[in-house]
């Protein structure tokens, strides 16, 4: 019995070492693949994150180095910089409205374009999916909402007589931020979009059939007790897409309210912190912001996830 | 035309849906009609007034325009769209080889890391490249890619979001066994990868290299270049339009020949990436 336990216990070793020498060469290939991607991550996408938050200790204009100052950047954007609060209440401002508002047109979109045949559906997907691909595109709005009476807006409002005179879209901070709202709504549909969309054709028809059998009456209560849950992950993709490009929005700013906007009616703590480290080459400061951003949006997105996960 | 598992709902609320539908297409499709007709109007239709959406004499001269209103500038106009060419060709090439090659190794090898990395990688998503700007401009300038082609191109090799895509596609569409027993059959994991791998899941890679190609087509130069000789052709539309109503033509031009390249690629390969989303869901 003995002999017998201890031979075969040879023979495992023998094929294990084998094993373990195959899958050694394996694991070194395995690496080798990882490698060319995660060297480039991590220089470009991880590292920074880390410099962004040792330079926002410090006092650093790029010609000279760093020198470490505690957390007088973080008191100076709390305490002394007004332009900074207005940003982050901008900031706000246009991510909880396009946000939330964004993700739920996709969501309603996505869900109305299932219920039509493949070719319909194709076409409104490209119609609704094109302003998120289209580039600087959006820079025709600007021409649509010029201030002169030549612009398209302008144009159209003062024929039928709903104003007298041209407004300045653009460059009055009462309506600036209702246009970047409205063009940001505009370029939303992205790829949660297409998540939801893809989410949708693949619930299993099933659920369907098993639900109006356990009661389920009309299309409302099959929505929200069987869609939506059949498409969590996909929900939480899109939230995390919206919720990034929501609190990220600043070219958008900068391109149709001009660098810096009257007022600052459209300053987002984006453009804030473009202004400190391009411009004025302060990047302590500007990383202090860069940290600050990095903060808000991983928290945001965490808490969204969590708020999703309970549907 | 509906499916027929469909539990009713009243006609009111199917016109209801209908109307609504055609209300917030037309509101998506109006910059991309006014561009359209804009970009074939003549002058004296561009400036007329009140404005009209729609062209009457459609012209090509503002496709001409472009060469000409360019040639001003410091670089031509070809050369802008040599730039916007090159950097998409070359970026999304790598970003298809380095990308796949590792959402391969991390969705079907077991691995102590693959946890760790996946995740870190999910996290990346979670914020957008504004947070690394600045510290990216220190390492460019400090590995001398400052107006170069590399600036853009090396970068966008890692895209996290198309490594979280094909990860997660590969994950569900390759089953263990087949690349189990061609590691039996003595396959190293190169061999799988082309072989087995990579014809599997080709809806994956096509859809990496259309949001690859809409990412740098887009790409403005950003913070990294400086010099007008590296700009792309994004930045030139952005400097036309600079121009306001005055260069409304020729930057519809633009804005028309720029846009047909990401739709167009999106139209070609819409249901691979329909179906490559179906696993993009976030599980945790």
């Amino acid at each position: 019995m003995n002999t017998r336990v201890s031979g075969s216990g040879a023979v495992i070793k023998k094929t294990s070492i084998r094993h373990v020498l195959k899958t050694e060469i394996k694991s070194w290939q395995i690496y080798l693949c990882l490698l060319p991607f995660f060297s480039i991550f991590f220089v470009f996408t991880v590292l920074p994150v880390l410099k962004a938050v040792r330079y926002s200790f410090t006092y650093f204009n790029i010609f000279q180095e760093p020198q470490w100052i505690g957390l007088d950047n973080y008191k100076n954007l709390f305490l002394h910089d007004d332009v900074f609060i207005k940003a982050l209440a901008n900031t706000f401002y246009f991510a909880i409205i396009t946000g939330p508002l964004g993700y739920l047109i996709s969501l309603m979109l996505a869900w109305v374009i299932n219920d039509f045949s493949p070719a319909i559906r194709s076409i409104l997907t490209v119609v609704f999916y094109a302003p998120s691909i289209s580039g600087q595109l959006y820079l025709i709005w600007t021409l649509m909402f010029s201030g002169d009476s030549a612009g398209f807006v302008n144009g159209f409002l003062i024929k039928y007589g709903i104003i007298n005179e041209p407004v300045q879209w653009l460059t009055d901070p009462t309506y600036m931020m209702s246009v970047i709202i409205l063009v940001a709504l505009w370029m939303s549909l992205g790829a949660g979009f297409l998540s939801f969309i893809a989410g949708f054709q693949g619930i299993d028809k099933g659920l369907y059939e098993a639900g109006a059998i356990d009661g389920i009456r009309n299309r409302y209560q099959e929505f929200w007790f069987i869609t939506l849950p059949a498409i969590k992950p996909q929900l939480m993709f899109g939230a995390v897409m919206s919720v990034t490009s929501s609190f990220a929005a600043a070219d958008i700013m900068i391109n149709l309210a001009g660098f810096p906007s009257t007022d600052y009616a459209a300053h987002t703590i984006v453009t804030h912190l473009q202004d400190y480290g391009f411009i004025r080459y302060d990047m302590g400061y500007a990383c202090a912001i860069a940290t600050i951003l990095f903060l808000m949006m991983v928290f945001v997105n965490k808490w969204v996830q969590k708020l999703i996960r309970k549907v | 035309m509906f499916r027929g598992r469909r539990l009713n709902r009243s006609a009111a609320v199917n016109a209801l849906n209908f109307l609504l539908l055609m209300l917030l297409g037309a509101f998506m499709a109006l910059p991309f009609v006014y561009v359209l007709n804009n970009a074939f109007k003549p002058l004296d239709e561009l400036f007329i007034y009140p404005p009209r959406l729609f062209v009457q004499n459609p012209t090509l001269d503002n496709f001409s325009d472009m060469f000409t209103v360019m040639s001003e500038s410091v670089i031509t106009f070809s050369r802008y769209v040599f730039n916007s060419l090159f950097v998409t060709a070359v970026g999304t090439a790598g970003m298809v080889l380095i990308s796949s090659l590792a959402a391969f190794a991390l969705a079907k090898y077991r691995l102590g890391l693959r946890k760790v990395l996946f995740n870190i990688v999910v996290l990346s998503l979670m914020f957008s490249g504004q947070v690394t700007a600045l510290p990216n401009y220190l390492t460019m300038r400090d590995l001398g890619w400052i107006d170069s082609y590399l600036a853009i191109i090396v970068p966008a090799f890692a895209m996290p979001l198309n490594l979280f895509l094909m990860k997660q596609f590969m994950e569900s569409m390759i089953p263990d066994t087949i690349i189990e027993s061609a590691s039996i059959d003595g396959a190293g994991v190169l061999n799988s990868f082309f072989k087995i791998a990579m014809p599997m899941v080709k809806p994956a890679w096509l859809t990496a290299i259309i949001f690859s190609v809409q990412n740098l087509w887009n790409s403005t130069g950003g913070n990294f270049i400086f010099s007008e000789q590296y700009k792309p052709l994004q930045y030139a539309l952005q400097q036309i339009l600079a121009g306001g109503i005055v260069r409304a033509g020729v930057g519809s031009a633009v804005a028309v020949v720029m846009m047909i390249v990401p739709v167009s690629v999106f139209i070609l390969s819409q249901s691979n990436v329909v179906e490559t989303m179906s696993a993009s869901g976030l599980k945790e």
